[in-house]
């Protein structure tokens, strides 16, 4: 039987916009992934720890309050630290177009802004799984 | 003459049935905004038993179905009050300033994510974020700064703060005293409202008990010491950006209003004490009419909550005032001028729905906070709909519409279904507990969502009428480096001050979280020492404990 995807969504950093996130999670459940939603408020270092607890095979973060420039490269730094090199890292939320290429070159594999539609998101999951390669 | 309109409707309804055979409607299902089922057509027939001076009335008198002054805007336009706030205490002033000059008649604060959650700009937790969705406010020193040159008396402010609240208003109060300004002349509001937050907005500290006491302690200052300030601003913008319904955003704000009513009477205020000085704050999106219904029905439902409920005597108590914000989750990325058009729209639905008070959205809503241009043209959307649109030449001017009055009752029954549901779990705590409301707007926003993805529901420019986007240019950005001048500002600040003083006024605070003491008396005196607001926060984080929201997915 095949290994369903087990997929993290996080909200890291101090902002409370939690609909992107719940929207994506039950959508990546509805096309068949396992996944756990951390709720609000996690640390780089929470998100870390909950994706080798949860054995994830992606880390989904969602931000809209602007700090991503320093909290999606922190949980890159942490992943490396820990080697882990096999989780697919994804971001979305209010992140400028501007800001991309920057966070895709600490190892942010994809980021999904505001008009994305839930099918965009699930097909690059499964295009772009790390682990089972 | 209803037997000749049913009559009429009939022979009209056969004609139809007769031309769907050959051009069928453009729909299955037709449906307000809130995908609420809407009729093909709206006559008397579907006025029923509705009583012109019972359930409609007149401005001014209960239930308030149109409007809860009797002149309106012929008396006085709604206050132009476009929320704003970025970076520094200087540039956010700057931005006040410009604001003021362009014709905005009352100032809104937006708080960074650290000062709405009680960290200072040096916490770790605030590293990446100071100033970034609203102004850095470590201590009354940024304060004085954020109104330095505003005469407090001839501006109303109002803050969007809610845990630290308490914190904010007494920094207010401080402020204005050194400008010469007593309290009891202050005028201005403070969001305040902690259940949203636990709901739909995520900005809280402490658990609800001392929440609520924080609450209940500032209505009883307010009301002998600053009688002239909106204690709270019970919000529904938030649960509707969230994805709720219209219905639900009305219900849902007006049982959080309830929970605070409630809380208040038991804490020994008479509910005309307070009544008068509660506020409140509802969304407004594109379907213009179910918006405009929306805001009447909760006139009419908070009314007669406040008669037959609490017994309130004073009609202040009765008057639903609010502050309206058009929604944000509507606006796209995609073809940004074209938000514009969505703002125009929602704005008045707020303004026939008669707000007292408005934030219009700027173009550039979903991308970044806006620059300067972006918001003068909110603001000048408000000033056509004022000066140009006739809109205000008359009151409530839909009333008497066989859909609105129709769609306003529909809303107000869907409304009271709810609450009687929130009343059954034990009421707003209780049912946020459970996950109940939150659940409930869990499942409209994944349903819009579907909606959207399936083509269902159109949105111009992004899922339908699209184009090849450049990346859009010149956005606001706020400058990272924002965050080190906070901290360097902390170290000056703790440097200066009395810390003696502080250490005192903390120790004060602290007892009085122990105890039962109100709580405002000993924070105006830790923030007049120049205490920091993550100090003050903590002090009370000690005491309450803080709030673990639980996972509802």
């Amino acid at each position: 039987m095949e290994r369903k995807i087990r997929v993290l969504v996080a909200k890291p950093g101090l902002d409370g916009h939690d609909r992107g996130a719940k929207v994506i999670a039950r959508s990546l459940r509805d096309a068949g992934m396992e996944v756990v939603y951390t709720g609000l408020r996690q640390t780089p270092e929470q998100i870390v720890s909950a994706a080798i607890q949860e054995d994830v095979d992606v880390i989904a973060m969602s931000i809209l309050s602007g700090a991503h420039n320093h909290l999606f490269p922190r949980v890159m730094e942490l992943l490396k630290e820990k080697q882990i090199d096999d989780v697919l890292v994804i971001g979305g939320g209010v992140i400028p177009d501007d800001d991309i290429p920057g966070l895709k070159a600490a190892g942010i594999a994809g980021v999904f802004t505001p008009g994305t539609p839930t099918t965009e998101t699930i097909e690059f999951i499964k295009n772009n799984l790390k682990r089972g390669k | 003459m209803s037997d000749d309109v049913q009559k009429g409707f009939d022979t009209y309804e056969a004609g139809v049935d007769r031309a769907l055979a050959k051009f069928p409607e453009r729909k299955k299902t037709f449906s307000t905004g809130s995908k609420s089922p809407v009729q093909r057509l709206y006559t008397p027939l579907d006025d029923g038993k509705r009583d012109y001076v019972k359930d409609i009335g007149f401005p001014g008198e209960y239930p308030y179905t149109r409007g809860v002054q009797n002149t309106m805007y012929r008396g006085r336009l709604w206050t132009m009050r476009q929320y704003a706030g970025f970076s520094t205490a200087e540039e956010s002033n700057k931005r006040y300033k410009f604001l003021l000059s362009q014709g905005t008649t009352g100032l809104s604060v937006a708080f960074d994510l650290p000062t709405q959650i009680g960290y200072d700009s040096d916490h770790p937790l605030s590293q990446g974020e100071v100033g970034k969705v609203g102004v850095a406010i470590d201590s009354l020193a940024d304060m004085e700064t954020l109104f330095d040159g505003i005469p407090l008396d001839k501006v109303s402010t109002s803050m969007t703060i809610n845990a630290p609240a308490a914190v904010l208003l007494a920094m207010y109060i401080a402020v204005a005293e050194k400008q010469g300004m007593p309290a009891d002349k202050l005028e201005g509001t403070i969001q305040n409202d902690i259940l949203k937050e636990y709901i739909a907005r995520g900005t809280y500290i402490y658990p609800p008990e001392p929440s609520m006491r924080l609450i209940t302690d500032i209505f009883a200052y307010c009301s002998k010491s600053v009688p002239n300030w909106n204690t709270i601003s019970i919000s529904g913008y938030h649960i509707r950006e969230a994805g709720s319904t219209a219905a639900q955003e009305v219900a849902f704000t007006l049982a959080d209003g309830i929970a605070y009513v409630d809380a208040a009477i038991k804490a020994g205020l008479d509910v005309d004490s307070f009544g008068p000085r509660l506020s409140f704050f509802f969304n407004a999106h594109n379907d213009l009419f179910e918006e405009v219904a929306k805001f009447r029905a909760a006139r009419r439902v908070w009314a007669k909550v406040m008669k037959d409920r609490f017994g309130a005597k004073n009609p202040k108590s009765l008057m639903l005032r609010f502050h309206t914000q058009t929604g944000g989750s509507t606006l796209t990325a995609q073809q940004p001028d074209n938000n514009i058009v969505r703002v125009a729209i929602q704005a008045l639905a707020a303004v026939l729905g008669g707000t007292q008070s408005l934030h219009t959205n700027s173009r550039d809503e979903a991308l970044a906070l806006p620059t300067e241009a972006s918001v003068r043209i909110a603001l000048r959307t408000q000033q056509i709909i004022a000066y140009e649109s006739g809109a205000t030449e008359t009151i409530d001017p839909l009333a008497g519409s066989y859909y609105v009055e129709s769609q306003t009752d529909r809303i107000q029954k869907e409304a009271e279904a709810y609450i009687a549901m929130i009343d059954s779990m034990g009421g707003a705590v209780k049912a946020i507990e459970r996950g109940y409301v939150q659940q409930e707007i869990q499942d409209a926003a994944y349903a819009c969502q579907m909606d959207i993805e399936s083509g269902d529901r159109v949105v111009v420019g992004m899922n339908k009428f699209q184009i090849k986007e450049e990346s859009p240019k010149g956005l606001l950005r706020v400058d990272p480096i924002v965050g080190e001048q906070q901290v360097a500002r902390l170290k000056a600040i703790r440097a200066q001050r009395d810390n003696a003083r502080v250490q005192t006024a903390l120790k004060a605070l602290k007892h009085a979280a122990e105890t039962t003491e109100n709580l405002m008396p000993p924070i105006l005196e830790a923030v007049k020492a120049y205490a920091t607001l993550g100090e003050i926060s903590d002090v009370m984080r000690a005491v309450f404990g803080e709030y673990q929201q639980k996972v509802i997915l």
